[in-house]
């Protein structure tokens, strides 16, 4: 019998299973876009079959990294920058859970940057949500890696040096698998795109589109979205790498300029995911190695077998 | 120093093949029944540059490297296989002969490569006149033509091996033995060809007329020679440890490269990640999804560590973490050992944050202590560090194989199964009480996994209500700080009363002076108070393991049986001393430091030398490169 039941269970799934019954509410402003992503989660998760318990969703921290006080399935709510990892490791010692990954631009492009360059490039079996609100949140809205050009803080006064970091382009240059952007203005695109990149197999790196009422008013998220799929004028093949580089380029271009593109931009279903390449190379067993220590009959070889032995 | 024991030092290049050579020579003699110490000094590089290995090896238990050593095989030129334009420092040539001589002892013997070694240089080192004042007998062989003739010029130290087996009167079985067990075909043929050609040759050559031989010893029980590393590896796969993640640095590397290699065949998964940070937090989470995990560095990568192993107490995700030292401050001097790192790891990360430390003092207990660590950390739910240097990391010594006769513990300690998970404190809401205080017993509140029914929570880095919601209620802190700190009470406790002692004790129990030290440093002790006791002196020794929570009782009970203490440890602040003050808060006037941090251990002679001044004369300091820091008082 599995330790682990709750995995793969078979039944009609409420979404208002995971909404925590007693408190907390949820301690973001009025407006923020982290509800967006709250909310397109929770229709996603019953709609591809997946019950509370055999979710867990690893964040980090900022406002985006509350997003599992407020969903109601296991949760690691971990430190600054440090999901990735944190997750990843949870995926290899149980591949049976569904891991997602969260947090907010300064916290997976920031200080988090390492980490998401590496697990793109080893294409990680986990979803990665960014809430991208182009600020730090928390912090009180200071200058992000996403903060365009010329943008005025209280730690950049006279406006940001720096050019802003292209996550899409990026993600795909580091081995992403699956690439979309989404934004909570757009729930349901929002809400497909998200349950597409819970089934994908491999790194799903969806970069949320998250609007900060408080510290980013001028922030592009209120101007018109545009599908790219959808519309005729970006005609390109999602699983051609170069096609799909060209539409990155240019939708990170005319981002700061005012046009806001979002869809799936990369999808690529052939590229093996890290726990088959592990496999394959014999470094992953095949049962989840958290199931052995509930096993009664599991072998448990010694070390000392590893000795050479010598009167 | 007694005479029946051989102290052989293989000094050469690195890359040049000394390692294995000592290795498998160190294996010969444990095999024909001698209990073997071995003491790795290498620089930091990889190929070329001066390099030894020493193996300590006598019919009776060896705990140290020894002072001094007997047999020197000089190989020759350390950077033969790697020339370089512009040489280092000095005359390389040369220098696996020249820098060995100041240890080597009288009566010892000197083979040394005339192939590799000019006689011009030997001439400069006024070799012959030395060797008449030492009485050292020499011996050049051309080892370097020999292994060509019958193989590869790499093969000289075979040649050396076959030397030093003919001068020790030594039978080649054993070594033949090993040497088919590594190799085949036709390089087997011909380090068997070279083997043999050098004894022979040796043996016809030149009349023995020193008196050392290899000394006679036998086992009754079976013997295993291992590593420190070896055992904090095999500690962790028999404490079921299935989990590393790891970052490469200098000597951490070992442990991480025998789990990395054993896993595949026992099912384990290892790591090798983008930082540090990454590391310890891969760690915490294949930990928290349910599998026995480790990982480990040494102090620069340990020090990016600090941010996960605080997040491992908060959310009280068991890790085993190890730490081996090396030289500091910074990247230090990589190879060499320091025990400098204890206050580090004690205190490293924020808040009034806590975890278990313990400090191996041998290869048996880095064995037992990495399997304590695995259980105390699971059941307790608590980061435990190991910390260990880069001597004990690297040394080999054989070890009684009856002492791994005990079951592996895989055990996930206090984690709930889905049954039991249905008896255990839920809310009103229905939710799981992970964080349950009220009736939490040691401090422990048992866990669920993800992916089990009915124990959903969140673990969060923030202070946390019981069923895992983030909160600054003040009376929720106090509550669940207390129990978090309260499983060191816990612990201690257990410890105490249910475990058998971690600490070791040594020399005369009624004596009036103690030595006091701890770690990698103990081995050297423990030799020093036999010899004291030996002459005729009363002394008692004491090496702790428990750092936190301290080994209170015992250390308190050790200093009031004693007037006066020296506390020996490798470093230049007399961490440890100041940690026995801070935790026991008195015995600051009984206590000396015996202090070295020059990057090479301590000999045991040191020691003796270190307890003699400080009994003659405070204001004086040993001869040796070791400080005496007074008491101070209280
Ligand atoms: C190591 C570390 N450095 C800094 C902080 C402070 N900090 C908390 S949240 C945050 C930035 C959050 O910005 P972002 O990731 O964009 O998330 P948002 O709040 O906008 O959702 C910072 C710098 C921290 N908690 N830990
Ligand atoms: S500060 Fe911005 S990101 Fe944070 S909750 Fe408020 S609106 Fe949302």
């Amino acid at each position: 019998m599995s330790a682990f039941n709750a995995i793969g269970e078979e039944r009609e799934i409420d979404r208002d299973e995971f909404t925590p019954s007693v408190e907390p509410q949820p301690t973001w402003c009025p407006g923020c876009g982290d509800f967006g992503v709250l909310k397109s989660l929770k229709q996603a998760l019953p709609e591809v079959g997946k019950t509370p318990e055999e979710v867990l969703t690893v964040t980090g921290i900022g406002c985006s990294g509350k997003l599992n006080s407020y969903l109601d399935t296991y949760g690691f709510h971990t430190i600054h920058g440090r999901s990735l990892p944190v997750a990843r490791a949870a995926k290899l010692a149980n591949p049976e859970l569904e891991v997602i990954a969260a947090g907010g631009d300064g916290d997976g492009y920031g200080i988090g940057g390492n980490h998401w360059i590496h697990t793109a490039r080893e294409n990680h079996d986990i979803t990665y949500i960014v809430f991208n609100n182009e600020i730090f949140g928390l912090t009180k809205g200071q200058t992000s890696p996403t903060s365009p050009k010329g943008h005025k803080s209280k730690t950049q006064p006279s406006g940001s040096a720096k050019t802003p970091l292209r996550p899409l382009s990026m993600s795909l240059n580091a081995g992403a698998s699956y690439i979309a952007r989404t934004a909570a203005v757009n729930p349901n695109q929002a809400k497909e795109i998200i349950a597409e990149a819970i089934e994908h197999d491999g790194f799903a790196h969806v970069d949320f589109l998250t609007q900060c009422p408080t510290w980013n008013k001028d922030a592009r998220q209120y101007v018109p979205y545009i599908d790219v799929q959808e519309s005729d004028d970006y005609d390109f093949d999602v699983t051609d790498r170069r096609e799909a580089a060209e539409m990155m380029y240019e939708t990170e271009d005319v981002l700061n300029e005012g046009t806001v593109l979002t869809g799936r931009y990369y999808v690529d279903e052939d590229r093996p995911s890290y726990l088959e390449e592990k496999r394959a190379v014999g470094e992953l067993p095949d049962e989840p190695v958290a199931e052995r220590y509930f096993d009664e009959d599991a072998e448990w070889e010694r070390s000392y077998d590893l000795l050479d032995r010598h009167t | 120093m007694s005479d029946d024991e051989l102290i052989w030092r293989i000094a050469g290049g690195s890359g040049d093949g000394i390692d294995s050579t000592s290795q498998n020579f160190a294996k010969a003699l444990m095999r024909s029944g001698l209990d073997v110490f071995t003491h790795r000094h290498y620089p930091s590089r990889i190929r070329g540059g001066h390099t030894y290995v020493e193996i300590r090896a006598a019919g009776h238990e060896v705990q140290s490297r020894g002072d001094g050593y007997n047999f020197l095989l000089s190989l020759g030129d350390s950077f033969a296989r790697n020339p370089q334009e512009e040489a280092y420092y000095g005359n390389e040539e040369i220098k696996p002969l020249s820098e060995n001589l100041d240890d080597l002892r009288e009566g010892g013997i000197i083979v040394y490569d005339e192939g590799l070694i000019s006689e011009e240089d030997v001439a400069d080192l006024d070799l012959e006149e030395r060797a008449e004042e030492n009485d050292w007998h020499v011996f050049p062989m051309d080892l370097r033509g020999l292994a060509k003739e019958h193989g590869r010029e790499v093969m000289r130290n075979t040649a050396g091996v076959g030397v030093t087996a003919a001068l020790l009167d030594m039978e080649l079985e054993h070594i033949e033995d090993l040497m088919s067990d590594a190799m085949s075909g036709d390089v087997l043929e011909s380090n068997l060809e070279i083997l043999h050609e050098s004894y022979e040759t040796t043996k016809e050559e030149y009349d023995f007329e020193h008196d050392l031989r290899a000394p006679e010893g036998s086992h009754e029980t079976e013997q295993a020679l291992l590593s420190g590393s070896n055992a904090i590896a095999y500690g962790a796969i028999d404490g079921g440890c299935r989990f590393i993640s790891g970052y490469p640095m200098t000597p951490w590397t070992d442990v991480f490269t025998i789990l990395t290699q054993n896993f595949p065949d026992i099912g384990g998964v290892s790591e090798q990640v983008e930082d540090e940070i990454a590391a310890a937090a891969l760690a915490v989470g294949a930990s928290h999804a349910g599998v026995k995990a480790m990982s480990g560095s040494s102090g620069g990568g340990f020090a990016l560590m600090s941010e996960p192993l605080g997040l491992a107490e908060m959310t009280e995700t068991p890790l085993v973490l190890v730490e081996s030292m090396r030289a500091g401050p910074s990247t230090g001097m990589p190879t060499k050992p320091e025990q400098g790192d204890l206050e580090f790891v004690l205190y490293t990360s924020q808040g009034d944050s806590s975890r278990v430390v313990f400090a191996p003092g041998n290869i048996e207990e880095a064995y037992e202590q990495t399997r304590l660590a695995f259980d105390i950390a699971w059941e307790y739910q608590i980061p435990t560090i190991i910390i260990y240097d880069q001597k004990l990391s690297g040394e080999n010594t054989n070890v009684d194989v009856e002492f791994f006769d005990r079951e592996p513990e895989p055990g996930l300690g206090s984690t709930l199964t889905e049954e039991e998970l249905k008896e255990a404190a839920h809310d009103n809401s229905g939710k799981f009480k992970r964080f349950n205080y009220e009736d939490a017993e040691n401090g422990v509140a048992p866990r669920s996994l993800p992916g089990q029914k009915g124990g959903r929570y969140l673990a969060t880095g923030n202070e946390h209500s019981p069923v895992g919601h983030i909160s600054e209620d003040p009376d929720n802190r106090v509550f669940q700080m207390d129990r978090r700190i309260g499983k060191l009470d816990a612990i201690r406790e257990e410890l105490d009363e249910e475990r058998p002692s971690n600490q070791t004790y040594f020399g005369d129990e009624t004596a009036e002076y103690g030595i006091i030290t701890w770690g990698s440093s103990q081995g050297a002790v423990q030799e020093a108070v036999q010899r004291l006791n030996e002459s005729g002196h009363s002394v008692k020794g004491l090496s702790v393991s428990d750092m936190m929570p301290f080994a209170e009782a015992e250390v308190t009970d050790f200093l009031e049986s004693v007037d006066e203490a020296m506390v020996v440890e490798m470093n230049a602040t007399a961490q440890f001393r100041g940690l026995i003050q801070k935790e026991l808060g008195r015995f600051g006037d009984k206590m000396t430091s015996l202090l070295k941090y020059n990057g090479n251990p301590f000999e045991p002679a040191e020691v003796v030398e270190g307890y003699e001044v400080n009994l003659a004369d405070e204001d004086r300091q040993p001869t040796a490169q070791v400080r005496i820091e007074p008491a101070a008082g209280d």
